[in-house]
């Protein structure tokens, strides 16, 4: 009785030592269907676009999208590596790097948003209104406390590219007032949320986030905080493995009169966050 | 049966010298008990001959006509986390033997200590005394030609102590070469043939049991049986 | 912060089918990872617990220095061999639960190897003596030393299984934290976290505690009632 029951915990212990095997190797060995890795930024993930179209995209196609969210710079450092088959990114520059390199051989406009310059509702640098530059200046010369994402982002970009037309020489100006984080949308806003700084943002990241505290929008509006982006399907010339057919159906589907209408139906409480713009 | 040549051994660790020429000849048959005081090196020269130990000079030649089979007693066993029935069957792993073969070998054995109904059971939660059991049974099992058994009684009551002792007389009997270390000098007159005198790492006196024990020769071996202290001082005194 | 609170378990209570599809990843992920782990570890370990050979204790304080190896390096690593253009670039591994595996069984084979070769060598010292005079091979000894200590291991596979399903450095760099694919606990923890919903992210790191504890409780309810049938 008491060796029976032995052995039968001895099979337990084995069929469950067997079960995990099992568990195991399902994770390993699950058929895949057909999918493509999309090398995107923080902010078409962290603001919840992807989440509203790859299901429509899904559905018509069966291609499954896999999209790693990371910043501009390092998804185009992804995709340079053979890691991604799509790039849809927001850095004008670093995006006719890559092409100029051979990367990619064609980028398209797909839609775009704007940056906000986001800060505490108060304004004590006073840098309220439509003009970013000017806000920029100002901020420059009270040394406001400010968050810079600092990690090769379009955002990030941008950001740099606001300052230099202000007039503000960082490598000089910088101090205990800038605050340089190096992380994506939602932590340098949680930043500047606790420090009640001032942060360039991207619209649909700050309208998805909700960590806001004592932040609000302080300056909108202005054409240079104008933020496109683009989508280009990875040179299969460059790296065999890209999987052009599938990458090109959904670049398609994109900025197919579809693809478009879903970027322009996604809101967050009644707000529009993408705005298309292919054929442009 | 094997006899052992214990040539000039001596051991010394971290400075001291444990074993300082250690000769003798223990004859191939019945049982041979090492005596002698706490520090001799009694224990050590059990290793030593059992291979556990590496001298640092002489050796101990085992002079038999086959590769002869030994298991060790040790004052307390020294048992695996598994059925009494796994850690006999353990000790004939190296023996080749089919499994159902092993399983009867280590069966019987455990019969032979009385621990027949308990082979299931967990070895480490066993008495003091039915561990000991076990352990012979383990020595048993694998029908060694030379058994080394150290002090096997020293923490067991009068009737396992009874038990082990005739255990270790029938192995002799059937042709075992049993060296055995004890301070239990009842149990050396009952069971040993001869006895080998251990004292500051070197064999004093080596003769037959009852000789020895009734009337040494060598002022070592008088005060050790006489139970005199302190050793250390004896050199002085002769 | 009462106010994130209260969020907290109202979101614990609406928690959808995508988390429990996350939460079943991680554990599938981690679970694994410490099956190889152990595979490995356990083995490599008592071989060191057992064997004597010049530059052990090299290799020990290698190892015990390996337990502590950062997630984020061994993540980055991993992510340089298995991309496209690395050497492992061919098997398309890059971002998928598979690579995953891959690092988190880095970090867990070294902490259950160390954590092994502790405890067969405490085991060996009583039982080293024995096992060598009944002459017995050196992995038959190291057999015999990880049977009689498999109680204790099992904490080690728990010890493992912590570190695995608690970290992100590794699987956020190599699974690249892909909605519907790779996205585990800590991942989408650190990602709610970004896009500042504090409660979600809570609740999500209460459903990871909750995990933890109910593995650690099945292994030790399942242990103690080895340790009673076994001893």
């Amino acid at each position: 009785m008491d060796l029976l029951r032995r052995r039968l915990v001895a099979r337990g212990l084995a069929a469950a030592l067997g079960l995990l095997g099992a568990v195991g190797s399902a994770a390993v060995l699950r058929a895949e269907p057909a999918s493509i890795v999309v090398a995107s930024t923080t902010s078409t993930e962290q603001s919840g676009l992807f989440k509203h179209l790859l299901p429509l995209f899904e559905a018509k196609s069966g291609i499954a999208v896999k999209v790693v969210a990371l910043g501009t710079g390092q998804a185009l450092d992804a995709a340079r590596r053979g890691d991604a088959d799509v790039v849809l990114v927001h850095d004008r520059p670093a995006e006719e790097k890559f092409l100029s390199e051979g990367f990619a051989t064609k980028r398209q406009d797909v839609m775009y948003n704007d940056f906000v310059l986001v800060g505490p509702k108060s304004d004590p640098a006073g840098v309220k209104g439509h003009d970013v530059v000017a806000a920029f200046a100002k901020l420059g010369t009270a040394k406001a406390p400010f968050v810079s994402r600092g990690d090769r982002s379009g955002t990030h970009s941008a950001e740099l590219r606001t300052w230099k037309e202000a007039g503000v020489d960082l490598a000089a100006a910088k101090g205990d007032w800038y605050r340089d984080v190096g992380q994506g949308m939602g932590p340098a806003l949680n930043a500047a949320s606790a420090l009640n700084a001032y942060i360039l943002a991207d619209r649909g990241t700050w309208l998805s986030f909700k960590n806001r505290g004592e932040l609000g929008i302080v300056v909108e509006g202005d054409k240079r905080l104008f933020n496109p982006y683009g989508v280009m399907l990875v040179n299969p010339g460059k790296h065999p493995t890209v999987k052009a057919k599938e990458g090109q159906a959904f670049i398609d589907w994109l900025v197919s009169p579809e693809g478009q209408a879903a970027i322009a139906s996604y809101k967050i409480g009644g707000e529009q966050l993408f705005f298309p713009s292919a054929g442009k | 049966m094997p006899s052992l040549h214990l040539e000039d051994l001596v051991l010394c660790r971290n400075g001291t010298t444990i074993l300082d020429g250690l000769t003798a000849m223990i004859p191939a048959t019945g049982i041979t008990a090492l005596i002698g005081p706490n520090g001799a090196g009694k224990s050590i020269t059990l290793r030593i001959i059992d291979g556990l130990i590496a001298p640092t000079r002489g050796r101990v030649r085992i002079v038999a006509s086959a590769p002869v089979r030994r298991a060790f007693v040790f004052q307390r066993p020294a048992l695996v986390r598994a059925s009494a029935l796994a850690n006999v069957a353990l000790a004939l792993a190296p023996l080749r033997l089919s499994r159902a073969e092993r399983e009867a070998r280590a069966r019987a054995a455990l019969a032979r200590v009385g621990l027949a109904d308990r082979a299931g059971d967990p070895a480490t939660r066993f008495s003091g005394g039915e561990q000991q059991r076990l352990a012979l049974a383990r020595a048993w099992a694998v029908e060694p030609g030379l058994l080394l058994a150290d002090e096997p009684t020293a923490n067991l009551d009068p009737a396992v102590t009874e038990l082990v002792e005739a255990l270790l007389a029938e192995m002799a009997a059937r042709g075992t070469k049993v060296v055995l270390v004890s301070h239990n000098l009842g149990q050396v007159m009952r069971l040993a043939a001869d006895v080998l005198v251990l004292a500051q790492g070197r064999a004093v006196e080596h003769g037959p049991a009852r000789a020895i024990l009734t009337a040494p020769q060598r002022p070592e071996t008088r005060a050790y049986i006489a139970g005199e202290l302190p050793w250390t001082s004896f050199a002085a005194v002769s | 912060m009462l106010q994130t609170l209260d969020d907290t378990f109202l979101r614990l209570a609406t928690l959808d089918r995508d988390v429990l599809a996350i939460a079943w990843l991680s554990l599938r992920v981690s679970m694994s990872a410490v099956g190889i782990g152990l595979a490995l570890g356990v083995p490599a370990g008592a071989f060191l617990a057992v064997a004597a050979f010049p530059g052990r204790g090299g290799v020990v304080g290698l190892l015990n220095a390996f337990m502590g190896l950062p997630p984020v390096i061994v993540g980055l690593v991993l992510y340089l061999l298995l991309s496209r253009s690395g050497p492992f670039g061919s098997f398309g591994l890059l971002f998928t639960p598979t690579a995953m595996v891959a690092a988190q069984a880095v970090l867990a084979t070294p902490l259950i190897a160390a954590l092994t070769r502790q405890v067969i060598a405490d085991s060996e010292a009583h039982l080293g003596e024995q096992l060598r005079s009944l002459g017995l091979s050196a992995p038959r000894r190291a057999l015999a030393l990880i049977h009689d200590t498999r109680f204790s291991l099992v904490t080690t596979a728990l010890a493992a299984f912590g570190r695995a399903i608690s970290e992100i450095g590794a699987v956020l760099v190599v699974g690249g934290n892909i909605d519907g694919h790779t996205r585990t606990m800590t991942t989408a923890i650190s990602l709610e976290t970004q896009k500042g919903d504090l409660s979600l992210a809570l609740a999500l790191g209460l459903v990871l505690m909750g995990i933890v504890i109910a593995v650690n409780g099945a292994a030790a309810l399942l242990r103690g009632y080895a340790v009673r049938a076994f001893g």
